[in-house]
């Protein structure tokens, strides 16, 4: 039988330093608020997200998955103008999926981050069209086919951007 | 119960997260006239963000300056000469709105206007964005330390880009005027139309509330127009990009910034804006066209005893009195202007005197046609035609060709001032050059008599004689 996921005696749970575990995300603030200024074309890029699910999908742990995303997202709303708590709550429910389904599925093949990246990137700016537009009441459009390109793009930068990280997992 | 949350303990955990973050956000919602209550939060990543923003802006700067002043000098001196030729192109051009916006500052102080200035700009480094298309916000690396406050409007050289949102202790967050929550009080340059101008998601400019029957052409320009009490009138916002039938009665009227906003490195921020009145300095100021054209030209040395020199002077300048104005007891002629009064032209203007010669003389207002017939000394184009006058006429001795004597008020002012048409309008009868520029009666040709022996000392100064005899040429 072919398994295309694996069990959880099988996974490897990492953790991260403290540093790595500080510095990662904060880096990837930094990175995301000063590139855009220099390569105008990075905004479509969403370095926070990637990391967040890097981190969670890493240590497969919902709690801690959903707690990173919490925190970078919060930290990321903070550099924003708008209100805080709208990448907060998108980030949380990516950070527990990505750690949920990383207890379940091999995530550490490029296509498979791949794919994953993908969908929750997907998934991410879905929550925050409808938070924005529910809450908030900004006047977002729904733009399906910039959505997707963005999609493509983060999945793509993920792959690279995910072998570099891995240098900084630690068998937990 | 207790099973029931231990069994789902994770699920719990992300169901109160979320709980909590959508309570913490509802709260902001609700309060957005406060802005502090989220001030902590935002503060603790800006400052922890902002400090490594600043030394990689630093250090690239500092790196490109190095490359670019000591070693990438390619094309330099061919650059320099193109410079030098904007350079003295613009300075006409300089000239010439000084001029009108001289005229605009008359006419505003007639009319008591209130005229904003720029007093005082800030210069400001871009450090940093907010990293989400979502929201269009710069950081810039002045904060509340360097007087920065908050809605103090943010532009750059080709217009405008935003204003303050908020500041922290050394660094502050600009609004760009692409944002969807941001708005610019706009109007049309040609057609004085109003409208406001709004980001849109995408990060595009559209200006708003443009009836559908209302005319904006593609190219139009489009300034502040003052309306949101943040951005000073008369800023360039940018230009009509497209125009299409919107939705209701409304136009869809796209815009395309002036300044590039998504390529933002130096601003400025307007820390202080005046309000007040032209001054009557300020009106009379102004340089104008004719006067540096005409100091460009080849002129003709003075010659001594001669009435005129040719070599104009910019307005504002004094020459020294010619000769054919000086008070010559019993000859008519009428004392030099002087004073401010003289200047503004609220001294008596002098009544137009015959015919005189092809010379020029030389006054307050720059160069001025006399002893021309009307023709050539009239209208607007009295500017040009004073220069070619000037420096075809000088030196050419004054013969007077008397034409039509006229009485001569009792005082009156030999050089009124050339700006001065729209505070006393030109009567009918007067021939200073005012009134031909405005296109009004032609001025008669002034009488130049040509040089005399000095009266003795003492004599200049006295009065005119309240009726004096009709001017005639002297021999």
């Amino acid at each position: 039988m072919n398994v295309s996921y694996t069990s959880r005696e099988q996974i490897e749970v990492y953790r991260f330093s403290l540093p790595a575990a500080i510095g990662i995300p904060l880096v990837a603030l930094f990175l995301q608020a000063f590139l855009p200024l220099r390569f105008h074309f990075f905004d479509i890029f969403d370095l926070p997200l990637l990391v967040t699910i890097f981190l969670a999908v890493s240590r497969r742990n919902p709690v801690s998955g959903l707690f990173t995303g919490s925190v970078i997202g919060l930290l990321q709303d903070s550099l924003t103008h708008q209100p805080i708590g709208i990448y907060g709550i998108a980030k949380t429910v990516v950070g527990y999926g990505a750690s949920s389904l990383g207890v379940k599925l091999d995530v550490e093949n490029s296509g498979s981050r791949f794919l994953l990246v993908f969908g929750f990137y997907i998934v991410h700016e879905v929550i925050y069209l409808v938070v924005a537009r529910g809450m908030v009441g900004q006047d977002l459009a729904w733009r399906w086919g910039h959505m997707a390109f963005a999609a493509f793009a983060n999945a793509a930068l993920a792959i690279p951007l995910f072998l570099i990280l891995d240098r900084f997992k630690q068998r937990g | 119960m207790e099973n029931l949350l231990a069994r789902h303990r994770n699920v719990t955990i992300l169901v109160a997260v979320l709980f909590a973050e959508v309570v913490g956000l509802a709260v902001q919602v609700k309060r957005t006239a406060d802005t502090n209550s989220s001030r902590l939060i935002r503060v603790w990543t800006v400052t922890a963000v902002t400090p490594l923003e600043k030394a990689f802006v630093a250090t690239q700067r500092s790196l490109g300056d190095i490359w670019h002043s000591y070693f990438y000098l390619r094309g330099v001196r061919a650059q320099n000469r193109e410079l030098q030729d904007e350079i003295e192109q613009l300075r006409l051009q300089q000239v010439r709105l000084a001029e009108d916006a001289g005229q605009a500052r008359r006419l505003q102080r007639l009319l008591g206007f209130k005229e904003q200035f720029i007093a005082k700009t800030l210069a400001a480094q871009v450090i940093g964005s907010s990293g989400s298309d979502m929201s269009r916000v710069v950081y810039i690396d002045k904060g509340a330390g360097d007087g920065v406050k908050q809605d103090m409007a943010v532009i750059t050289a080709e217009g405008v880009v935003g204003k303050v949102l908020r500041i922290f202790p050394t660094s502050s967050q600009v609004l760009l005027i692409n944002d969807p929550s941001s708005g610019v009080g706009a109007i049309l340059e040609k057609s004085r139309l109003q409208g406001v101008i709004r980001g849109t998601p995408n990060g595009e400019l559209v200006l708003e509330k443009m009836m559908s029957d209302e005319r904006v052409e593609v190219g139009d320009k489009l300034l502040t127009s003052g309306g949101d009490q943040i951005f000073p009138k008369g800023l360039t916002i940018g230009e009509v990009k497209s125009v299409s039938p919107g939705r209701d009665v409304f136009l869809n009227v796209r815009v395309k910034p002036a300044a590039q906003l998504s390529r933002l490195e130096e601003v400025l921020i307007i820390t202080q804006v005046v309000e007040r009145q032209p001054t009557q300095q300020e009106a009379q100021s102004a340089m104008r066209a004719v006067d540096i054209l005409a100091a460009r030209l080849p002129s003709v040395p003075e010659r001594t005893g001669q009435p005129s020199t040719g070599i104009p002077l910019p307005m504002g300048v004094k020459p020294a009195v010619p000769k054919a104005t000086e008070v010559k007891p019993g000859s008519g002629a009428k004392p030099p202007a002087s004073g401010i009064a003289a200047q503004n032209g609220l001294a008596p203007r002098p009544r137009p005197k015959p015919a005189g010669t092809g010379a020029a003389q030389l006054t307050d207002e720059g160069v001025k046609v006399q002893g021309v017939k009307p023709k050539a000394a009239n209208g607007a184009p009295a500017a040009t035609q004073g220069v070619g006058a000037s420096g075809a006429s000088a030196g050419v001795p004054a013969t007077v060709v008397p034409r039509k004597p006229r009485p001569k008020p009792a005082t009156g002012a030999a050089a009124p001032g050339a700006s001065n048409a729209n505070q006393n309008p030109p009567k009918p009868g007067r021939g200073d050059a005012n009134s031909g520029a405005a296109g009004s009666t032609p001025p008669a040709p002034k009488v130049v008599p040509p040089p005399q022996p000095k009266p003795p000392a003492g004599t200049e100064q006295s009065p005119p004689p309240s009726t004096p005899p009709p001017e005639t040429p002297q021999p």
